[in-house]
């Protein structure tokens, strides 16, 4: 091992792991949002609305990640849509997660009893407020341990940037390699720095989990 | 005369091909309570959820002038992630938009009431079924409803439980609360309603008052039905089977 070598491009690491963190955090951000929107009309079963999103869901789940980035990257230019490689990388995370967040979401919905639902009615709540405060906060509870091995899942999705020439870590790995074959050492970084990202976050997640688990409120 | 708060004209409720309310006319005087008794299945939950529209009806009419209308139903359903204080403040504080602190000295009185002031920072898991009850009568009435409906709330609970829910139940009576009141508690519904209303069959097929129903029931559907729920015959004969 060199360690000069590492001691050299550790910066270079630390830039890509930034954007890493920093696109795969605004894409699971967007995903939890599309999820919810999803989950929540499926929930519903609003009509056409709910055979659009199960369409984009089979969608999402069937696609590779890679595939839809070019798709983003490459395609949606000839239509008039051009983006950033940057915001490509978040609305490729956006779509694929959208889909998963929304089925961990739509089962946690699920999971509340329905009668909860009336008697939210009973006490002179609409819909909105049903969802917003008997509802939601129930089924988040439920998906919290679908909702971190989701976010764990998106976050080394990110590892297919480079792809679409973003400098992420993979991007910066392979580039070290291909520049001065430093293979092991670059590696080893690579390592490194996906574990820096991904063990506080698989810590956190089980901490909430444990928190929350059976949603056992006031224990 | 009475004031009229509550008036049902040719109820008709379907469930696909079967009609489980038949023509139902009933009016509730302000400060009445109504006992609804009914052999199982006759569609007394069905009643109480059309006036309460967690029904669509078929038929008829519910009009209560737009006096608000509660109900406890028979599993508590409390909010299990808001401890007691959250689930009684909840509606009148985000619904009714009511002031904060007066909301919350209303529901820590009617706590006290019931005697379960120091469950208010509790979560509905840690009290037992009748304090669940009492709690989600509690809420009900936070929200400062003219009408209560009460669905069989004890029948879920264990019977040493039981006197407890009823005893609020009768305070409110007490108070002159508007009430209509399904249950299976028939010492209590003799002791409570100003009027029993027998449905059977999607009818109203007797009402009358507590005392002249129960020991002189008019039709041989209410006498059969009663008799459900005596041991009279059995200590007569004093023989086994
Ligand atoms: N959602 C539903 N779909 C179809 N049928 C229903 C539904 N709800 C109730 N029923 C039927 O309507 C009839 C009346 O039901 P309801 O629950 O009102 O009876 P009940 O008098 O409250 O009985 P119990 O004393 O057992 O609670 C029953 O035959 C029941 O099977
Ligand atoms: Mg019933």
């Amino acid at each position: 091992m060199n360690w000069e070598f590492i001691e050299k491009y550790l910066p270079l690491y630390q830039k890509a792991a930034v954007l890493t963190v920093k696109i795969g955090l605004l894409g699971i951000v967007f995903a939890i949002l599309v999820g919810l929107v999803c989950a929540v009309v499926l929930y519903y079963r609003v009509n056409i609305a709910r055979q659009i999103v199960s369409f984009y869901i089979e969608l999402s789940r069937n696609t590779p990640l890679l595939v839809q980035l070019f798709f983003i990257y490459y395609g949606l230019p000839k239509i008039g849509f051009a983006m950033s490689a940057e915001q490509c990388g978040v609305a490729g995370i956006a779509f694929l997660g959208g889909s998963y967040m929304a089925e961990a979401l739509r089962s946690g919905l699920e999971s509340v009893e329905p009668i909860q639902r009336e008697s939210a009615k009973s006490l002179g709540m609409n819909s909105v407020q049903t969802m917003r405060y008997v509802i939601l906060p129930q089924a988040v509870s439920t998906s919290i341990p679908a909702f971190v091995a989701n976010i764990i899942f998106l976050l080394k999705e990110t590892s297919v940037f480079s792809a679409i020439s973003l400098m992420d870590l993979m991007f910066t790995a392979k580039d070290l390699i291909g520049l001065y074959y430093k293979t092991t050492e670059s590696l080893f970084l690579l390592v490194v720095f996906y574990l820096i990202i991904l063990l506080p976050v698989s810590l956190l997640g089980s901490y909430v989990e444990r928190r929350v688990r059976y949603a056992g409120f006031g224990s | 005369m009475a004031e009229k708060i509550l008036e049902i004209k040719n109820l008709t409720k379907k469930y696909g091909s079967q009609t489980i309310l038949d023509g139902i006319d009933l009016s509730i005087d302000k400060g009445e309570v109504v006992v609804v008794v009914g052999p199982s299945g006759c569609g007394k939950s069905t009643l109480l959820r059309c006036i309460n529209s967690l029904e669509d009806i078929d038929a008829g009419e519910i009009v209560h002038d737009g006096h608000k209308i509660g109900m406890v139903f028979q599993s508590y359903e409390l909010f299990p992630h808001l401890s007691v204080l959250d689930n009684i403040t909840l509606a009148p504080i985000k619904v009714q938009k009511r002031d904060k602190a007066e909301v919350k000295k209303q529901a820590l009185e009617l706590l006290k009431r019931v005697g379960l002031l120091d469950k208010a920072d509790s979560y509905p898991r840690q009290l037992s079924g009748g304090q669940k009850q009492r709690v989600a009568i509690v809420r009900a009435l936070c929200v400062e409803p003219e009408i209560l409906l009460f669905d069989e709330v004890t029948a879920a609970l264990d019977p040493e439980m039981v006197r407890e829910v009823l005893d609020v139940m009768l305070d409110l009576a007490k108070q002159g609360r508007t009430m209509i009141i399904v249950t299976h508690e028939m010492q209590f519904a003799k002791a409570v309603a100003d009027r029993v209303i027998f449905l059977d069959g999607g009818h109203i097929v007797e009402e009358g008052k507590p005392k002249e129903f129960f020991e002189n029931p008019k039709t041989e559907r209410a006498k059969k039905f009663l008799d459900v729920f005596s041991f009279d015959d059995y200590l007569k004969d004093g023989e086994g089977i």
